[in-house]
């Protein structure tokens, strides 16, 4: 198994997620068994081949440095949890 | 203390002069309402995709060719992942290992005259996070995305520096560099060039030691103390028998000290990959060369010029060289007023300058234009004026919109080179002091100053001084 319940917890802090204590076992297992995955892929013969990020060879379009959104404010903090004085509250961060 | 070397690198964080934001058509200006220019991609609301800017492109390419580096023909957006509520998106689009600019370097001369060439390792395009506001709210943080998905280009030096001071004359070389260029308006109280500073110290001849990164600086000043500060604190705990831990830290402007930012320690894991949402980015040649066609002279350039064609002082040269609004206005003065740069150089470092300073105003918002001033200068360099009415009449063209000319017409100012009649005042301020003249050609030499000082008592000042020297040699020798 590559992923244990200590990398379990590392990954959930980086995530900011709170993991039960029951279920670090459990997760490990199905984490390992993604990255299993990962390596039968790693294990294909890429020698020569340049990694492909970007499937098809698009290029990035551009557009001109021109402001075309108008203040939308209101309907998109009409979705937001919380909200006041203009701001989006989040629970307090400490810094 | 001696034996330590201080190696430190920069990375500054420069907000380019843009419209509207790196991906999204949101405008980018300054003190708006909180989220009142945030649009739906700078929020990540789900089915929102990133747009490229052009312009941002287009001053990343600016500023390279600046810095004589390499601008690459295919450059990659990637994802850096990480949380906190000010980044919505839980990534910041930035480029990591194919950035845009790649190289290049700035001479910069330092406090001690010496010039040092800083090489730079990098600049890349990335998007600016949102604001979070801690002590605004009860139980809450409050969170502004006015700022998310604002352009950077972020300038990473090689770590060559070796002091506070070599750190902040590159960092004033490079503020002025963006400014010149249009590349970024700088402001640093707005955050538009914010600074962090990697620093290690190491026994000479040793190899490099364990760096700790300093965060968002943002004033010259404020850099100088927290890397001072920090240079001391990793000498001192290397000599008390401890190590320095690779950390991130904060500068904390009120008590002077650099501070660890526990909280960040376990987030180091950016996890890069290449955003999907956004394909390499191709620079074409003829890009690149329309942008190197459109080069201003730059500041190093011109400040050499003015010492080389125009026989500057190096001081001069320096000064007019810091701004370029300053020293377009030179530019257009000493145009005007041809074979004059260094009178050019003194009226505009002096009176205008200080004129500028008195009223808290920046050059581009001059009440006196280059060429009302040029016809001042006119007037002093065909002996109208003395200097001193010069400055008389540099007030009047300050207060109102009235030419040199009118000025000097309306409060009669102009000085008498007319010899006839100078010499008429000469004749009787000889004939009205027979005692001094005797003494003057008695050998007491001193008196000259005596005989000028009547002539320009006569005249009301209003005497061209080196002529009247001239008249009045002549005169008292006897002739």
């Amino acid at each position: 198994m590559s992923v244990d319940s200590a990398k379990v917890r590392a990954i959930a802090e980086l995530a900011r997620l709170a993991i039960p204590v029951d279920q670090e076992v459990s997760l490990a297992a199905e984490l390992s068994a993604v990255l299993d995955l990962f390596d039968a892929l790693a294990a294909a013969p890429v020698d020569g081949l340049a990694p492909l990020a970007h499937p098809g060879d698009p290029t990035l379009r551009l557009r001109p440095d021109v402001v075309s959104e108008t203040d939308q404010r209101e309907a998109l903090a009409a979705v937001a949890p919380a909200e006041s004085a203009g701001y989006y509250l989040v629970p307090k961060v400490i810094e | 203390m001696s034996e330590w070397e201080t190696v430190i690198g920069l990375e500054v964080h420069c907000q380019l002069a843009t419209h509207s934001k790196i991906f999204s058509g949101a405008p980018t200006a300054y003190g708006a309402e909180p989220n009142s220019q945030a649009c739906a991609v700078d929020l990540g609301m789900p089915g929102s995709l990133p747009m490229m800017n052009a312009g941002a492109v287009e001053l990343a390419i600016r500023f390279g060719l600046a810095v004589g580096a390499r601008v690459a023909e295919r450059s990659v957006f990637e994802r850096k992942n990480y949380f906190y509520p000010d980044l919505p998106k839980g990534y910041q689009i930035s480029q990591y290992e194919l950035p845009v600019v790649v190289g290049g370097g700035l001479n910069v001369r330092l406090d001690d005259g010496r010039e040092k060439f800083v090489q730079l390792t990098r600049a890349h395009l990335e998007e600016d996070a949102g604001k979070s506001v801690h002590d605004a709210f009860h139980a809450e943080t409050g969170v502004d995305l006015n700022r998310a998905g604002t352009p950077l280009l972020e300038i990473v030096s090689e770590p060559v520096l070796a002091s506070a001071s070599e750190a902040v004359a590159y960092l004033k070389t490079l503020h002025t560099l963006v400014r010149w260029l249009g590349v970024s308006d700088g402001n640093m109280q707005e955050g538009s060039f914010r600074c962090d500073a990697n620093v290690s110290v190491r026994r000479a001849g040793e190899p490099l030691g364990t760096r700790a990164e300093i965060k968002n600086v943002n004033s010259f000043r404020f850099v100088e103390k927290a890397i001072d500060y920090e240079v001391e604190r990793q000498i001192r705990l290397i000599e008390a028998g401890g190590t320095v831990v690779q950390e991130t830290r904060l500068f904390d402007a009120h008590k002077g000290e650099t501070r660890s930012m526990r909280g960040k320690e376990s987030a180091h894991d950016y996890r890069y990959f290449p955003d999907p949402d956004l394909p390499p980015l191709l620079i074409a040649s003829a890009d690149i060369e329309r942008a190197r066609a459109a080069m201003p002279e730059l500041p190093e350039a011109r400040r050499q010029r003015y010492i080389d064609e125009l026989g500057l002082p190096a001081y001069d040269a320096s000064l007019l060289t810091a701004d370029r609004n300053t020293s377009e206005f030179f530019e257009a003065l000493s145009t005007a007023v041809p074979a004059q740069a260094k009178l050019c150089a003194n009226w505009v470092l002096g009176e205008w300058l200080g004129a500028l300073n008195a009223n808290g105003l920046a050059p581009e918002q001059s009440p006196i234009s280059a060429e009302r001033l040029a016809g001042l200068l006119a007037r002093i360099v065909d002996g109208s004026l003395s200097s001193k009415m010069g400055k008389q009449v540099f007030e009047a063209l300050w207060l109102g919109d009235e030419s040199a000319d009118a000025v000097i017409e309306r409060l009669g100012l102009k000085q008498v080179s007319d010899s006839s009649a100078l010499a008429g005042v000469i004749d009787e301020i000889v004939a009205a002091n027979p005692k001094q003249v005797e003494q003057y050609r008695g050998g007491n030499h001193k008196l000259l100053q005596f005989f000028v000082g009547q002539a320009m008592k006569a005249t009301k000042g209003q005497a061209n001084p080196a002529q009247l020297n001239e008249l009045l040699q002549a005169k008292l020798a006897g002739a």
